[in-house]
């Protein structure tokens, strides 16, 4: 579990975090959302540790990530997967290399205990004929399961993803969707999801919370989002014709 | 209303000022970036690899460049020296000599190192800057890797190999030299070879690789300073090698004339 408490962010003279408070449960998938420049990615940079904040505290299990020494940090790190927007693969390793990365630098694993793990993992991820060819070579949709394996083969205990679906065609965004559910589900894992894509939202947000200017501006489920009047949650989620139908049938099906 | 300034009020300028914090800020942040670098070792059968990787990279696959400047430039030396030696009183033996003495002093050492800022420093910065654009250093900082040993330390280690190349580029030096006063009749082989060993210093050999050493730390690290802390995008990768090649040729030129007053001079 991950609590947040108050947590305030500026670079320079902007207020990119104004006081966000909420908490992510463990084996939930977690999403946040909301439009461009509403501080998502500053948030999750902060829940990584990548960005130190003003004010507030993130309590990962209880430690508060602050109070914690240079080592505790590391080592908390190692706890945690993350999932880039663009993949960030290595360029220079094949697939098997950059799944078996971490376990290779933090591990004293032997070798072929460490081919199994990827093994199994990829094979998790539904990748099997790709362990040797190199991110350029594989497709995007791929290259993003390559990211859920690496992020996943250390067995973290937190598990973040940047727009896990952008670029990605609407049926393998959703295979992705699934994946992250599941792997989640299985392993206990406490998973933060940054993202834009509403299908996601609809599909797997068991808690979702809405950021606008930097503000908490609400926090619910996916059935909660169905029936809130909150004006800024309704205009960003609803926005497409698509979505206020779905929403209408909805609310038209409860009555 | 206008305020007249004298000349040399405008260093003071607020303006101006801030330019030269930014300067300060910089160089304060490359040496903490320096430091960083040592800190918090990669496992060694990881940095093993990535060592040979880096000297492949940067010494191995530089050495075509460097013998085939050194040669000609070699040459050339060869040949300005026999055209200004205009006088039949002075020794042909002296083209020589003045050959050895530009090519060990500072044709080896400076001029391929600017080769190699060019060559290597430019790939350090964009190879290190798309990985920051693609967020790969942010993916090994959220692994708890120390992104700055990982990537940096390898080619410092692989870069204190650069004197090797420099030797090369010595002796390659001598050697075109030695093929342009032969075969371009300005003077006969027994001479230029004597003049060769006329007068040699063994110090002047030390000088030019202590020299070559402070010069691959910087090749290595100034490069890696502009390509780590970049911001933006692919355009700003290649603004960032420019800036980077720039920048690590002002501070070999500098990092030159200081160490030759401090080696050489009186």
């Amino acid at each position: 579990m991950i609590e947040v408490d108050n947590l305030h962010k500026s670079f320079g003279e902007t207020h990119v975090l104004k006081g966000i408070t909420t908490c992510f449960d463990q084996g939930k998938t977690n999403l946040i959302i909301g439009q461009s420049g509403s501080g998502k990615t500053v948030f999750l940079k902060c829940l990584l540790g990548l960005f130190e904040p003003e004010e507030g505290a993130i309590k990962y299990s209880g430690q508060e990530y602050a109070q914690l020494s240079r080592d505790e940090r590391r080592d908390l790190r190692q706890d945690m997967g993350m999932v880039f927007q663009g993949s960030a693969l290595f360029d220079s390793m094949t697939v098997e290399e950059n799944v078996m990365f971490p376990m290779d630098m933090f591990t004293k694993t032997t070798r072929s205990e460490m081919q199994d793990r990827v093994d199994f993992v990829l094979k998790r991820v539904n990748l099997i004929d790709a362990h040797k060819k190199f991110p350029s070579e594989i497709s995007g949709g791929m290259q993003k399961r390559v990211a859920i394996a690496r992020a996943i083969v250390m067995n973290p205990t937190y598990l973040f993803c940047d727009e896990p679906n952008s670029g990605l065609d609407p049926k393998t965004a959703i295979l992705i969707d699934n994946l992250i559910k599941e792997i989640t589900e299985e392993y206990e894992i406490t998973t933060v999801i940054n993202t834009h894509d509403m299908n996601s939202v609809m599909e797997i947000g068991e808690k979702i919370i809405f950021l606008k200017n930097g503000y908490k501006e609400w926090e619910g489920t996916k059935h909660e989002i169905f029936k809130t009047d909150n004006q800024a949650v309704t205009d960003f989620v609803y926005s497409s014709e698509l979505f206020k139908k779905v929403r209408q049938m909805y609310i038209e099906e409860r009555n | 209303m206008k305020v007249k300034c004298e000349p040399i009020l405008l260093f003071l300028r607020p303006k101006t000022i801030f330019a030269y914090m930014k300067y300060i800020g910089a160089i304060g942040k490359y040496f903490i970036m320096v430091w960083e670098v040592f800190k918090k070792p990669t496992k060694w059968s990881i940095m093993r690899s990535l060592i040979l990787k880096e000297i492949d990279e940067l010494i191995y696959g530089s050495m075509g460049i460097i013998i085939f400047i050194a040669f000609f430039i070699g040459g050339v030396v060869t040949i300005q020296t026999a055209l200004n030696l205009t006088s039949p009183f002075l020794p042909k033996s002296l083209i020589g000599f003045a050959t050895r003495q530009s090519v060990i002093l500072e044709f080896a050492p400076t001029f391929t190192s600017i080769i190699m800022v060019g060559k290597v420093g430019s790939y350090i910065t964009s190879s290190i800057g798309t990985m920051r654009v693609t967020e790969q250093i942010d993916a090994l900082e959220v692994m708890g890797v120390n992104s700055l040993n990982y990537l940096v330390f390898p080619k410092i280690i692989a870069m204190f190999l650069f004197p090797f190349a420099v030797a090369i580029a010595m002796y390659v030096g001598v050697l075109g030299g030695w093929v342009a006063a032969v075969f371009g009749n300005y003077a006969p082989s027994g001479e230029f070879i004597k003049g060769l060993q006329m007068e040699f210093q063994p110090f002047h050999v030390t000088y030019a690789f202590i020299k070559t050493l402070v010069f691959a730390f910087i090749i290595a690290t100034v490069p890696s300073y502009h390509g780590f802390y970049m911001r933006g995008g692919a355009l700003e990768v290649g603004k960032a090698s420019t800036t980077a090649f720039v920048w690590t040729s002002v501070v070999i030129i500098v990092a030159n004339y200081v160490l030759t007053q401090l080696l050489l001079g009186q």
